[in-house]
């Protein structure tokens, strides 16, 4: 029988998109957040350029607020394979008053990462980002396009995109103008991990349940960090918890979880009755926050 | 672990209920996670409705919020036992048919719903037209709104046959037919108590059983040419191969190949990929093609077997579906985009429009607007190597691209 199965159907979507990014646009940048579908994408992108090397580099706008299991397994990866890694960072851009931080319990960087993306973009003239926005996060991401038409000021306008047909990609822009592209759009949560297992693709521990201390707070664990701002009553207890999606350390939430290898953590994700970003308070801002955020150019 | 894979489209005009059937089928197949629902229920209740607006599950844009309309494209994944499925809820507004046929290329059953108090609308035609020039296999017509008719067999039947009769003079294969209410969730998974004279199978068990052939020509052999790899490294010092994604045909390793547009003839040497190399590629894999002598191949360029042949031409006939406000310009030149190829075209002829409501060809008024349907003439700079799109929905498929604004302005299938 001439059939693929969904994994390898997917994985021959994706590469495709890929090799058309490398194909239609001069310089692109791979985003890289350190968290399991930038790895993914990573995986992909290795495969479809395969025995060349990846023909462009990993961008990565660090909050400054990691977990540092993060930043490590990102260091090792890049050495690992030998790619080249930009690093573009929130802190130095708060330093310079391009952008200005949030106050009070609440605050989290995640929302700073867009200018200084955007700024990223600009300086070093990319002209297409990779990213590993998937439809089947939220509701805004469920409307993308493979390839993203983003204005001069970086802005998505969701209301007027671009038809998209087959897989024929219109990359055509004017100068100053960049594309934001999704070559894992069509990829569940539980087809990633399916993937990452029978590829064997290693793995930052976060995703696997540890013990750590954790805070909870409005029905999310937050894990106790030094950039974590509690209230007096907020006292850091242990938990066995792992990760299900990893951003800043500020408002990535932590599940209880026994799920200490991948097998478990499929069977975990199979029967959950919580999306992924269920536990993130960046999307609980408002019922629009990720729209807004996308609009203004965030990944 | 062998899961199959069905997409499919909703279609319909404005507030016939796409949105909710959705909605509903996602909730009573309880593929619903508890925080969406619980986002769904807050902001229903935000916006003073009674009862929870399975809707708002695929309408997450906050203009589609405000206006109660779907804008665009919606996907939604969820899985049974049976099928794994990809679903894209596409707004019936007329303004937004552009993305409507973007959620409908990749579809192979179209749900098409009515309202059973209105029957068939004009976009309900159009859609109808759309599915069957981009020859989505399967039509499901879902007749809805049922409670709002008392379920009446009588209102069904009658727009059965409405329907029946303008799909009789349409290119479509399977046409079938069931009343619901996306609103209540009659026949969507649960079977309806309320009309106990449909004996049909409900939408879920249709989804779980219609048959899918494979969406591919496992026969004719072309593969369009994304670009090449040379590693240029010590380990890999003297490779060169070509990357792409299988369009049609069963590649072997071995294979005498013919190389177009240069004509010259080669054999594959070998089939690469990052997992090792393989005997055959076939549709969809994305594989590297190295060939047995040197020459001068890059992307667009097409590799096929000596003695099936696509044809090579810079005169295209096409059947088009206009998305820009601006109308197609006669002698007009835009960019085109085929497989992985792009060249630049000079409209020809403007043939015929068609009429959406009649069906018939329009030679008087050849003035083509945004939505309209018509059958143009085209010639290109350089050649393309196409097959008709009833053949091949790969290698029949064209965009063709505003030059100035850039906007995609059209889709065109190979006749
Ligand atoms: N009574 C009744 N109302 C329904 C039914 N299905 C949908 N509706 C209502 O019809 C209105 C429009 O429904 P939508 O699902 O938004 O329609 P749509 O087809 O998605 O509309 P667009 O995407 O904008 O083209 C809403 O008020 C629904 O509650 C039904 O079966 N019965
Ligand atoms: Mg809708």
């Amino acid at each position: 029988m001439y059939q693929l199965d969904h994994l390898k159907e997917l994985e021959a979507e994706s590469i495709f998109v890929i090799r058309e990014v490398a194909a239609q646009f001069e310089n692109p940048v791979l985003m890289f957040s350190g968290g399991k579908d930038s790895i993914l994408m990573l995986y992909l992108a290795r495969k479809a350029f395969y025995p060349a090397r990846l023909p462009f580099p990993l961008l990565h706008v660090d909050t400054g607020h990691n977990f540092p299991e993060t930043i490590a397994f990102r260091d090792e990866l890049v050495e690992k394979w030998n790619l080249r890694l930009i690093v573009a960072s929130v802190q130095d851009a708060i330093d310079r008053g391009l952008v200005h931080e949030e106050r009070g319990i609440h605050a989290s960087r995640n929302g700073l990462q867009t200018a200084v993306l955007l700024e990223a973009i600009e300086k070093h003239g990319f002209d297409a980002a990779l990213g590993g926005g998937r439809r089947d996060e939220e509701k805004a991401r469920a409307k993308e396009r493979f390839f993203s038409h983003r204005d001069e000021f970086g802005q998505w306008d969701p209301k007027n995109q671009r038809p998209e047909l087959w897989n024929l990609f219109n990359a055509k822009k004017q100068v100053g103008e960049h594309f934001r592209v999704f070559p894992i759009s069509n990829w569940t949560e539980l087809d990633v991990w399916q993937y990452l297992h029978r590829e064997q693709v290693p793995l930052p521990s976060l995703y696997f349940a540890h013990e750590r201390l954790c805070i909870e707070r409005n029905g999310v664990l937050l894990a106790d960090s030094e950039y974590l701002q509690k209230k007096p009553e907020e006292t850091p207890a242990t938990y066995k918890v792992r990760f299900r999606t990893i951003g800043d350390m500020t408002c990535t939430g932590a599940v209880l979880s026994e799920a200490d290898t991948l097998e478990k953590v499929i069977e975990e994700i199979a029967t959950t009755r919580i999306t992924e970003r269920g536990a993130r308070a960046d999307d609980k801002r408002s019922e629009t926050s990720m729209e807004d955020r996308k609009k203004e150019g965030y990944f | 672990m062998h899961t199959e894979l069905l997409r499919f489209t909703t279609a319909g005009s404005v507030d016939d209920g796409k949105s909710t059937l959705i909605g509903r089928l996602l909730y009573d197949s309880k593929a619903i996670h508890q925080d969406q629902y619980e986002a769904i229920e807050e902001s229903s209740r935000r916006r003073g409705e009674e009862e929870v607006n399975l809707a708002l599950l695929t309408d997450g844009l906050k203009a589609e919020r405000e206006q109660g309309i779907t804008i665009d494209v919606a996907y939604r994944y969820f899985s049974t036992p049976k099928r794994k499925f990809i679903i894209a809820d596409t707004p019936g507004h007329i303004q937004y048919t552009r993305n409507m046929v973007t959620g409908a290329s990749t579809a192979n059953v179209a749900l098409i719903l009515m309202d059973a108090r209105k029957g068939m609308l004009e976009q309900t035609r159009r859609h109808a037209i759309i599915a069957s020039l981009l020859q989505i296999p399967h039509l499901l017509v879902c007749i809805n709104k049922m409670d709002l008719t008392d379920y009446s067999e009588e209102v069904y039947e009658k727009l059965r046959d409405e329907f029946e009769a303008f799909a009789a003079k349409l290119d479509v294969k399977d046409v079938s037919y069931i009343p619901i209410s996306a609103l209540k969730g009659d026949n969507v998974v649960h079977r309806s108590e309320n009309m106990p004279w449909y004996e049909g199978p409900t939408l879920i068990y249709y989804l779980e059983n219609v048959h899918i052939a494979s969406d591919y020509n496992f026969i004719d052999c072309r593969f369009p040419v994304q670009l090449v790899i040379r590693p240029n490294t010590d380990e890999f010092h003297d490779y060169r191969g070509y990357a792409g994604r299988v369009a049609g045909g069963i590649f072997k390793k071995g294979d005498e190949v013919m190389l177009l547009p240069s004509g010259f003839s080669s054999k594959i040497e070998a089939i690469d990929t990052y997992d090792g190399e393989v005997e055959e590629a076939f549709p969809p894999m994305s594989v590297v093609i190295r060939l047995e002598n040197e020459l001068d191949l890059s992307r667009g360029d097409m590799i096929v077997r000596p003695n099936n042949m696509p044809e090579v031409t810079q005169d295209l006939d096409l059947m088009i579906c206009w998305f820009d406000n601006k109308p197609l310009r006669l002698r007009g030149k835009y960019i085109i985009q085929h497989t992985t190829r792009t060249a630049r075209c000079l409209v020809k002829e403007i043939r015929y429009k068609m009429d959406i409501n009649t069906l018939h060809r329009n030679l008087e008024d050849r003035e083509i607007k945004m939505n309209d349907v018509a059958r143009i003439s085209l010639r290109t700079t350089q050649p393309l190597f196409v097959d008709p799109y009833s053949r091949n929905r790969i290698t029949g498929s064209v965009i063709l691209i505003d030059e100035a604004t850039h906007q995609t302005v059209a889709a065109g299938m190979v006749i």
